[in-house]
């Protein structure tokens, strides 16, 4: 091979090769980007049991009863006390109700917590519509403080029309408690 | 174009030889696949009968010690043999010896790349073997996640010890490597075939290696990303895949599979491109459906995408999700059918003999086309809620690369050992070889799946006295393959350092035509240095 080809190819390699490295990462970023794109996702979508959070009440009451049953759990460094106020409700689809539960903060000193919340059966989740829940803020409990709190949900219509749904009689709304960490408690505290 | 030729340990350390750093990855690969072995037998030899007994008596540790160390065992075993075994050999090893020479090129197109590429594999194989000595689990040593590290038993809670942070490092280092080699040989195909070498003429095993090579470039980044957010998850107070932040632990299920899925194909795609030559060099006759050959591995590798969540049947898709993903899983064994009855048409009607590497190229088939059948069966959402992590899929995906993507390997080194190294092998001891091996293999793994059919689940270092029958049958295949491995060693030994036989420049007369056998056995240090013209 002659020098002035023998450079040609030279550089052809190294655009090409160069290229598949912005590939390479590229693919990088998007493994990054699908962190977020996935909780989108899962908003949208009702993804594996995430509830939908909602302005306004549905105005349409199917003659169908769901019993929604209510489980509160805490992570195993959350010292709250924390419990639904009552096992299960049964309403009819697209009726509002509302479900109480308690948490009681044993501590002598304020703890910050965030809650997560799914439905079971995942399925289930996207016709699952909270208009009001403590779930969307912080919350946070003074040294002895029990307070109750509200849940003000309905059960989207559009379930009747979903097949899948069909059998579904009972679904349920669990929610976990998580401490925020030092750092993000002392933040919250601060900002009040 | 005129190079020096080093000698010594620096024509190792600083090759920038395409031949010589293939041998250098299969002389590793080999190292490492012999590791990997080892820690089978010693997962096998646990189970041969129910209860803990071998380990805690073997490696003079507790029980408890000895019930994490199986697990070890097993996220060592399915680590290594993914990216330290098969991986180096098929891809790193036959791919730097065979891609230049069959698309007439002078040697790769980023010579220098390509010694980084190798000598990145040995530091990224220590990591991990040290992550087996150090804390992992508290109280113990390793990583027993499985080779897939779900979080959360992969995170702080399940692995705080540094373990874990060892196994994370070292596939970023052998990650990294694949890539740089996958980029390499992109372009060296893309840009350095001989004149006249259409991508239309291109030898088939260099078509399997491009599409590899695309899929390494597009799947390797992804679990990069995926272990390096687990990374910080364990150590920085991220919370991607933590509850407690708001993070997923199965968003890391699917980035993995993401990844985890064209893995599969990138393990198997190059021994399909060796099988092909193999076929159709004993047929004397050109591979039948050359183009649909070549692009029904652009499907798999394409499809291979778009398939990942099959692997997450059980996390609680709804139903439309698994549907669609049953429906794409088995669209991929219209492609893999192509290729399969490619082979017989392209056997059919041929003139055909049978050395050993057609033993092992026909065996291939068998094996894998028992494999993909298992296979379809698990691609079933409903099949897999039942199967999901029993024996039935560890006997199916064993089928397909431990008896495919491994027979492949044996069939590329007998059908290139003479080329590499200029010698014959010993034709009966191998053909010996072959029947031990494959006696030993298949009495391995078919029990396997009357075992996950009866729901024993994998993964576990104990069972319930009903499996006992077929684990003692698996664990007696062992040892038969145990013998096929040391008859593998003694020829290899006997053929590289002992025999006077020597090949001529085609051992294989009329059907084999790529060019890598118009060249000497072995090659020339520096070949093609005026490039061959193809008609």
């Amino acid at each position: 091979m002659s020098q002035s080809a023998a450079d040609t190819m030279t550089t052809k390699n190294r655009q090409l090769g160069g290229l598949m490295l912005l590939v390479a990462v590229g693919m990088v970023g998007l493994a990054f980007a699908a962190v977020p794109l996935y909780k989108l996702f899962c908003r949208v979508t009702g993804y594996g049991g995430t509830t939908k959070q909602v302005e306004l009440a549905s105005n349409t009451v199917i003659d169908r009863d769901v019993k929604v049953r209510f489980v509160a759990n805490t992570h195993r460094d959350m010292p709250w006390e924390f419990k639904p106020i009552q096992v299960a409700q049964t309403l009819k689809i697209g009726a509002q109700n509302i479900a109480y539960y308690e948490a009681y903060n044993p501590t002598s000193h304020p703890v910050v917590g965030r809650a997560t919340y799914n439905v079971t059966p995942h399925k289930a989740g996207e016709y699952f519509s909270k208009i009001d829940c403590f779930c969307f803020t912080e919350q946070i409990l003074e040294p002895g403080e029990r307070v109750v709190m509200p849940v003000v949900y309905f059960v989207d219509p559009d379930m009747d029309q979903d097949r899948n749904l069909d059998e579904v009689t009972e679904m349920t709304l669990s929610y976990t408690f998580f401490i925020l960490d030092e750092e993000e408690t002392a933040e919250v505290l601060s900002g009040r | 174009m005129a190079h020096a030729n080093p000698t010594g340990w620096k024509r190792w350390v600083f090759s920038t030889n395409h031949k010589d750093i293939g041998v250098m990855y299969l002389w590793f690969a080999f190292i490492a696949g012999m590791i990997g072995f080892g820690m089978s037998g010693l997962m096998r030899m646990e189970l041969a009968e129910p209860g803990v007994q071998f380990l805690p008596e073997f490696l003079g540790m507790t029980e408890q010690q000895a019930r994490h160390m199986f697990n070890v065992l097993t996220t060592g075993h399915g680590l290594i043999m993914v990216f330290f075994m098969v991986m180096p050999a098929l891809i790193g090893g036959f791919g730097n010896y065979f891609v230049p020479l069959m698309i007439g090129a002078p040697d790769m197109a980023f010579p220098r790349m390509n010694n980084v590429s190798f000598w990145m594999m040995p530091p990224a194989f220590i990591l991990l073997l040290l992550s087996t000595v150090v804390e992992g689990a508290p109280g113990m040593n390793g990583f027993g996640g499985g080779w897939t590290a779900y979080p959360p038993l992969s995170g702080t809670i399940g692995h705080p010890g540094p373990s874990m942070d060892l196994a994370i490092f070292s596939l970023h280092v052998a990650g990294a490597s694949s890539i740089m080699g996958a980029i390499n040989y992109i372009t060296t195909i893309f840009n350095m075939r001989a004149p006249g070498m259409t991508i239309h003429k291109m030898p088939l095993f260099a078509w399997s290696i491009l599409i590899t090579a695309f899929l390494l470039v597009l799947a390797l980044p992804v679990l990069a990303g995926a272990i390096t957010m687990l990374l910080t998850d364990r150590n920085f107070g991220t919370t991607f895949f933590d509850p407690a932040g708001g993070g997923d632990p199965i968003l890391f299920q699917h980035l993995f599979w993401f990844f985890g899925h064209p893995e599969v194909y990138i393990m198997i795609l190059p021994a399909f491109g060796i099988v092909s030559h193999i076929i159709s060099t004993f047929s004397k006759k050109p591979i039948f459906g050359y183009l649909g050959m070549a692009y029904a591995m652009a499907a798999i590798g394409f499809v291979g995408f778009i398939v990942w969540a099959h692997h997450m049947y059980t996390v609680g898709l709804d139903v439309d999700t698994k549907a669609y993903f049953v429906a794409a899983t088995m669209v991929i064994a219209v492609p893999t059918g192509v290729k399969i009855f490619s082979w017989i048409a392209t056997m059919w009607g041929g003139s055909l003999t049978f050395p050993v590497p057609m033993m092992y190229a026909i065996a291939f088939i068998l094996l894998f086309t028992t494999g993909g059948v298992t296979g379809v069966v698990l691609s079933n959402a409903g099949a897999d809620i039942a199967l999901h992590d029993t024996y039935y899929v560890v006997a199916h995906f064993h089928y397909v690369l431990s008896l495919g993507a491994v027979f492949g390997i044996f069939a590329g080194l007998y059908y290139w050992v003479g080329k590499m190294s200029g010698k014959q092998y010993p034709d009966l001891l191998s053909k010996l070889q072959f029947w031990v091996t494959f006696v030993g293999v298949n009495l391995i793994f078919f029990p396997q799946h009357f075992l996950g059919l009866n729901g024993m689940p994998r993964r576990y270092v104990d069972y319930p006295d009903a499996f006992t029958y077929w684990n003692e049958i698996s664990t007696l295949g062992y040892k038969v393959t145990a013998v096929g491995v040391l008859l593998f060693i003694i020829v290899m030994f006997y053929t590289l350092f002992i025999t006077k036989k020597r090949v001529g420049d085609n051992q294989w007369g009329e059907g084999a035509n790529t060019l890598e056998w118009t060249l000497s056995s072995p090659p020339p240090f520096h070949q093609f240095n005026e490039l061959p013209k193809i008609k």
